[in-house]
């Protein structure tokens, strides 16, 4: 029989992942990434983020709890990472305020990385915010949260298929006893500094017309604004009247947004 | 530059031709993608349980019969729990900072040999001031936050939105409203903030106008002791918790009418428009975290309220102190202001005291009691129950308060106007300072004062005049 080992010890040893963890609450400081947490309104958003942040940041189980974007910051593994919790929200598609917030962090704050938290038991109803943020940005890690709920509700998820069919890392959790964070951190860390590089799935595509329109925008577009990762979505975007992408396009914000993607691949594949 | 507005110009066109197709189709794609995605991912194993008690409950909390008792009985037991819990707490903090703290203060004031002055001003008025809202505030924040936080966890406030949302709907409203007025019992400036899950401006003003009828922590002391002295007196001793809390239970209803009433009046006047859609998803039930709720309730929450009030309510003891020592003529501040007020105070069936120490309790709804129990004995001369002038205190049972408020001239009339007064009238500085801090408009902040304060007065006008014809 070996002995047992203090948890204490666990946390101290090297093996164990968590020991590269150090939160650091509100002070965020000097960062190397900026990490936002997207998701749909009650998967426990503030239960991941409080998690990594070890901030006490209120959470409730009521949709529209979190009203203000909350910042924190961690180290993992010698690197610092500030984290934007983003207001929950169903889609990224219509034009409600938080909505609003949600995408345009994602867009035009350029986060390194954007973990979208899912709930397990409602994956359907998530997968569709999970798709439109994989849509904008390459970068993304998807956290199955309440899984422990969906034991309950005797719903098994295929972690592993889910990461085949979108082509980004998927980790199972249950943040409220803290499972799986350590997994998380260790994929957002290998997002971020590219050890691991997302080939987001944007496997389905316009039909007939819409794409042959989609198609002659999206080509201009790759012409005004060269390394703007997400054109076909830009493009779908102008087609439906999105006015606030119409003026990033005006004011040329997308080469902003474009431009500093490409230097921080170039950064990453020289580092 | 010629380039952009090409894109922008060909995009214009496109979508001349398209029409809303392409949203539709957008949404089409993506949720069938969706859902081949978690049909790939998704596996179903064994029966469900027979008994899914999840079901069951929200058949019964949100049913249309038992849902509104359940709600109510939730509600009472939370109330009863705090009120029956946070006295000896409350005794005990009032004991240690009330009894033994300030006559030290007072002793090394004389002893250093402080003016009379500033020895009361600073001791007798700030101290005080402050010392009163910590013992009376704290317990019942302490046990009231967590209670709330325990059943937001649970998952039983979006049922409550659930129930009450045909009725906001009905006036006008959006159904979340009952999201922020449920946290208006705990705090009202905390609830304008949480007004932001309002999507429509709209609504989200009715919300924010209408948010001060849910009764707030400050408050229900005033409520509770005014309900025990003057409606629990009425019944036997064995019953007499019972129907003060039955009578507390009231008021807050009558809050929630008023809400109602004036959600829809405002919707169908300066806020004119219709209630919009919104879906409102029932999340599953979760079972709480007790420690990790106490300990984020107790700080986040309940430490947060009680340091702004404690801000607060050190000016305003100051000025207590203040107005009740600055003589004119034979007279202090207080006692003129308090002769002025009275004829137009017994109007509404209130009196002059009630008013004086409303205007000067209007940072901190938690220090109307002891400014109303101080006032009254400077104004009957009843000096030898109070420590002198501008020195607020609290009577050691609700009978001697009693005595000193029926001496000045209280009757059952004058509490439930009081009653009614606590509930209806204008919010706190705080929480108008937050009303214009969220609206950016002084003209919705003002209005956010007027309308309950002049619904406030008519209210206890009819009452008044109603009770004069029975």
């Amino acid at each position: 029989m070996t002995k047992r080992l203090q948890p204490e010890q666990c946390e101290l040893c090297p093996v164990n992942p968590k020991a590269k963890l150090t939160r650091l609450g509100m002070d965020a400081g000097k960062f190397d990434h900026v990490v936002a947490v997207a998701g749909n309104p009650n998967v426990g958003k503030s239960t991941v983020f409080n998690n990594l942040t070890g901030l006490k940041q209120h959470t409730g189980n009521w949709p529209g709890k979190t009203v203000v974007r909350a910042e924190g910051g961690f180290s993992f593994a010698g690197k610092g990472f500030k984290l934007i919790d983003l207001p929950g929200t169903y889609s990224l598609l219509s034009a409600s305020a938080d909505e609003e917030v949600a995408r345009d962090f994602i867009l035009f704050g350029q986060p390194d990385v954007t973990v979208v938290i899912v709930d397990a038991t409602r994956l359907e109803r998530n997968m569709n915010l999970v798709l439109q943020v994989l849509e904008i940005t390459d970068r993304a890690v998807v956290c199955l949260n309440l899984m422990d709920e969906a034991a309950r509700h005797g719903i098994r998820v295929d972690a592993r298929t889910l990461m085949r069919e979108l082509g980004v890392p998927v980790v199972p959790a249950t943040a409220r006893s803290g499972e799986g964070m350590v997994e998380l951190l260790q994929s957002i860390h290998d997002v971020a500094s590219g050890a691991f590089v997302c080939r987001p799935k944007r496997s389905w595509s316009e039909q007939g017309d819409v794409r042959k329109a989609v198609d002659a925008l999206a080509e201009k577009l790759r012409d005004a604004f060269p390394g703007l990762s997400n054109v076909r979505w830009v493009a779908l975007r102008l087609l439906e009247g999105d006015d606030r992408i119409a003026e990033a396009v005006r004011t040329g914000e997308l080469t902003v947004v474009g431009s500093q993607a490409l230097t921080k691949e170039t950064e990453d594949v020289a580092a | 530059m010629s380039r952009r507005e090409e894109i922008l110009k060909t995009a214009e066109k496109l979508r001349w031709d398209l029409g809303e197709r392409v949203h539709d189709h957008t949404v089409e794609a993506l949720h069938a993608e969706a859902s081949r995605i978690a049909g790939k991912v998704i596996a179903v194993s064994g029966e469900k349980p027979a008994f899914n008690y999840e079901r069951i409950l929200d058949a019964l909390v949100t049913n249309r019969w038992t849902g509104f008792p359940i709600m109510f009985l939730v509600l009472a037991v939370v109330f009863w729990i705090t009120i029956e819990g946070a006295n000896v707490p409350s005794s005990f903090l009032a004991w240690i900072l009330l009894d033994t703290v300030h006559p030290a203060l007072n002793q090394f004031g004389g002893a250093v040999g402080m003016p009379w002055w500033i020895n009361g001003f600073l001791f007798d008025g700030v101290y005080l001031a402050m010392a009163w809202v910590v013992s009376v505030m704290l317990p019942p924040m302490a046990i009231f936050f967590p209670l709330f936080t325990l059943a937001e966890d649970f998952g039983y406030l979006p049922r409550v939105a659930f129930n009450l949302d045909s009725l906001f709907r009905k006036a006008g409203a959006h159904g979340k409203q009952a999201l922020t007025m449920a946290m208006g019992y705990g705090c009202n400036a905390a609830a304008i903030v949480s007004t932001r899950i309002i999507d429509s401006p709209r609504e989200r003003l009715i919300a924010i106008l209408t948010n001060n009828f849910a009764i707030c922590n400050g408050r229900w002391p005033t409520l509770i002791l005014i309900a025990t002295i003057f409606i629990g007196a009425l019944a036997p001793p064995s019953l007499s918790s019972a129907v003060s809390s039955v009578a507390v239970v009231t008021v807050v209803v009558i809050g929630i009418v008023m809400t109602f009433v004036v959600s829809w009046g405002l919707s169908k006047t300066i806020l004119k428009g219709e209630a919009s859609f919104f879906s409102l998803e029932l999340p599953p039930y979760r079972p709480p975290r007790i420690w990790q709720t106490l300990y984020t309730s107790v700080i986040d929450r309940t430490l947060i309220v009680l340091w702004r009030a404690v801000v607060w309510s050190v000016p305003a003891g100051g000025v207590i102190w203040l107005v009740s020592n600055i003589y004119i003529g034979d007279s202090s501040l207080a006692e003129h202001a308090v002769h002025s007020f009275d004829p137009v105070a017994f109007l509404f069936g209130l009196n002059g005291v009630i008013l004086l120490a409303y205007i000067i309790a209007i940072p901190a709804n938690e220090i109307v009691i002891p400014t109303v129990l101080m006032l009254t004995v400077l104004v009957t001369g009843m000096t030898e129950l109070g420590s002198g002038a501008g020195v607020m205190f609290e009577l050691e049972s609700e009978l001697a308060t009693a005595h000193v408020l029926k001496a000045g001239g209280w009757t059952l009339l004058t509490g439930i106007n009081l009653m009614l007064f606590s509930l209806l009238h204008n919010p706190c500085s705080t929480t108008l300072y937050t009303i214009y801090k969220e609206t950016g408009s002084a003209k919705w902040t003002t209005l956010a004062a007027l309308i309950p304060l002049a619904i406030a007065f008519l209210v206890c006008f009819v009452v008044t005049q109603l009770w004069a014809l029975l």
